[in-house]
């Protein structure tokens, strides 16, 4: 009766056909991974895979709970807005482990112009500096306080300004000595340096009284007669008066 | 229907067909919402986090950018990137335009080291600075390609990469009009942005945004009106990266023009 209805061509095929379905069944069941298709055409578990990825930057509100005084100090600065890890560095491992890990603290000058290096592209108005030229060699936080930064306070001391004068003195035997005892200094000058200059002196009298021969020096100051020495000279002429050579 | 009935139109045999029909269809509503409402509702994650309730979206101010690369350095950091040349999940372009209309696009080392001067002779009209990354379109070409299933859009309008699953036959790079795919040189998967996804997920911010100096990358998600991103979407004339492509990208441009998008 079966053979009669079904034609026998029918049946290798048929057989094929359920041989090639149960294979692509036991295929799929080991090829397609778990939880694939859950959400769509993906492997849902992969989402939780991606989100169990270790977390490098520990985000603001983590610094804040430790240090709140800088927190507070940087609140209104002009430097509020900017997260500690943009210059600190990646900060997870550190609060995890405060005392093993620390983060980067960037004191080279080579950090600040990454923002602050005159730039055109930058937008205008975003305080720029030109870097080769901006107070050469000193780091930028020597004036520069990043947490709360602030146009620098003028300098007082002349050695902010003229380093190597004041490295010379430094080593001499006038190193005791303040830069006004022989120069003017207008208040001016701490403001606008170069339109109010200090005052050399140009009297030769200014060397007189601690090297004359009735000098009042307290120290030892080599003494010469005034009268005869030097003449038509200033004093300054001969000796360097930030490094005098008699030592 | 009954409708067609010369007596249906008598008020009281449509109040009769009408309780008829809801006699006959109550059992079925009910038990439609009666079992559909265990499945929508709420949280299927343990610790409370519904996908379905996210859409996250990033806006990026172009007038805001400075270029200093920190993104594009946090980036790499959090993502363990590889720090060569040419591998980036997030990056920044300079534009300059110059006096006869031509755009010169540059980004050496996607700008983490910071820009080099231009040449005096440039006849500058204008520049600026554009950080790009994945855009995470809605509609992705890179989703559609991807003949394994390997890269897709999760329910928390992501679109991800399973790193397992991806077989690296770089046809999503391929796809990929924004140009924000790499290949991953060890791994040998493709890589790309997830919004720090697995950031997300602890309710912190990308990493980018997270150390952008001068905010001018704004997280969030759309559709929340307290996000940030939806003041950013309203207070700024948006256009997004080749939008005649129909990605619909989720990454919003404000400040860019002509030749940026």
């Amino acid at each position: 009766m079966f053979r009669h209805k079904f034609p026998a061509q029918l049946v290798p095929l048929a057989v094929l056909f359920v041989l090639a379905m149960t294979a692509l069944l036991v295929a799929r069941a080991f090829l397609v991974p778990e939880t694939f298709g859950d959400y769509g055409p993906y492997r849902a578990n992969s989402v939780d895979e991606i989100a169990a990825q270790p977390i490098v930057y520990a985000g603001a509100k983590a610094c804040e709970d430790c240090h709140d005084d800088i927190v507070a100090l940087k609140s209104d600065s002009h430097h509020q807005g900017v997260a500690c890890e943009a210059c600190h560095g990646p900060a997870a491992g550190h609060v995890d482990a405060p005392d093993e890990v620390s983060p980067q603290i960037p004191r080279g000058r080579g950090y600040c112009p990454l923002c602050h290096g005159y730039n055109p592209s930058r937008p205008s108005g975003f305080p720029q500096i030109l870097s080769d030229r901006h107070n050469p060699g000193r780091p930028c936080i020597a004036c520069h306080d990043p947490h709360a930064p602030t146009l620098p306070r003028t300098p007082e001391e002349c050695d902010a300004c003229h380093r190597e004068i004041a490295n010379d003195k430094m080593v001499s035997p006038h190193t005791m000595l303040a830069c006004t005892q022989c120069h003017s200094v207008p208040n001016e000058h701490l403001l606008s340096p170069r339109s109010a200059r200090a005052l050399k002196p140009t009297d030769p009298g200014t060397c007189a009284p601690c090297h004359s021969e009735s000098g009042t020096a307290k120290f030892e100051a080599p003494t010469i007669n005034f009268e005869s020495h030097g003449e038509r000279y200033l004093c300054w002429d001969c000796h360097y008066p930030h490094h005098p050579e008699a030592n | 229907m009954t409708n067609s009935r010369p007596e249906s139109r008598s008020p009281g045999m449509a109040r009769r067909t009408f309780l008829q029909n809801l006699s006959a269809k109550l059992p079925g509503l009910i038990a439609f919402f009666a079992l559909a409402k265990p499945g929508k509702a709420g949280a299927d994650e343990p610790g409370g986090y519904d996908p379905e309730q996210h859409n996250y979206a990033m806006g990026i101010d172009i007038h805001k950018c400075i270029g200093c690369g920190r993104c594009a350095d946090a980036c790499k950091s959090e993502n363990n990137v590889p720090r060569d040349e040419h591998f980036f999940r997030s990056w920044v372009e300079r534009y300059v335009v110059t006096t006869d209309r031509e755009a010169h696009v540059d980004s050496p080392n996607g700008g983490i080291d910071g820009f080099p001067a231009l040449p005096d002779d440039t006849d500058i009209l204008r520049s600026f600075f554009v950080p790009k990354l994945c855009n995470h379109c809605v509609k992705a070409p890179c989703v559609q390609v991807c003949p394994v299933g390997a890269t897709f859009l999760s329910r928390d309008g992501v679109v991800l990469v399973d790193e397992s699953y991806c077989v690296g036959c770089r046809y999503c790079i391929q796809a990929c009009p924004y140009g924000a795919r790499y290949l991953h040189p060890e791994k040998q998967v493709a890589d790309k942005c997830t919004f720090c996804y697995h950031r997300l997920r602890e309710g912190l911010l990308p990493a980018c945004v997270e150390v952008c100096p001068t905010q001018a990358r704004v997280f969030g998600e759309i559709g929340h009106k307290s996000s940030p991103l939806h003041r950013f979407l309203r207070f700024n004339e948006i256009t997004q990266l080749k939008p005649y492509l129909n990605t619909e990208p989720k990454v919003y441009y404000a400040g860019a023009d002509g030749e940026v998008i």
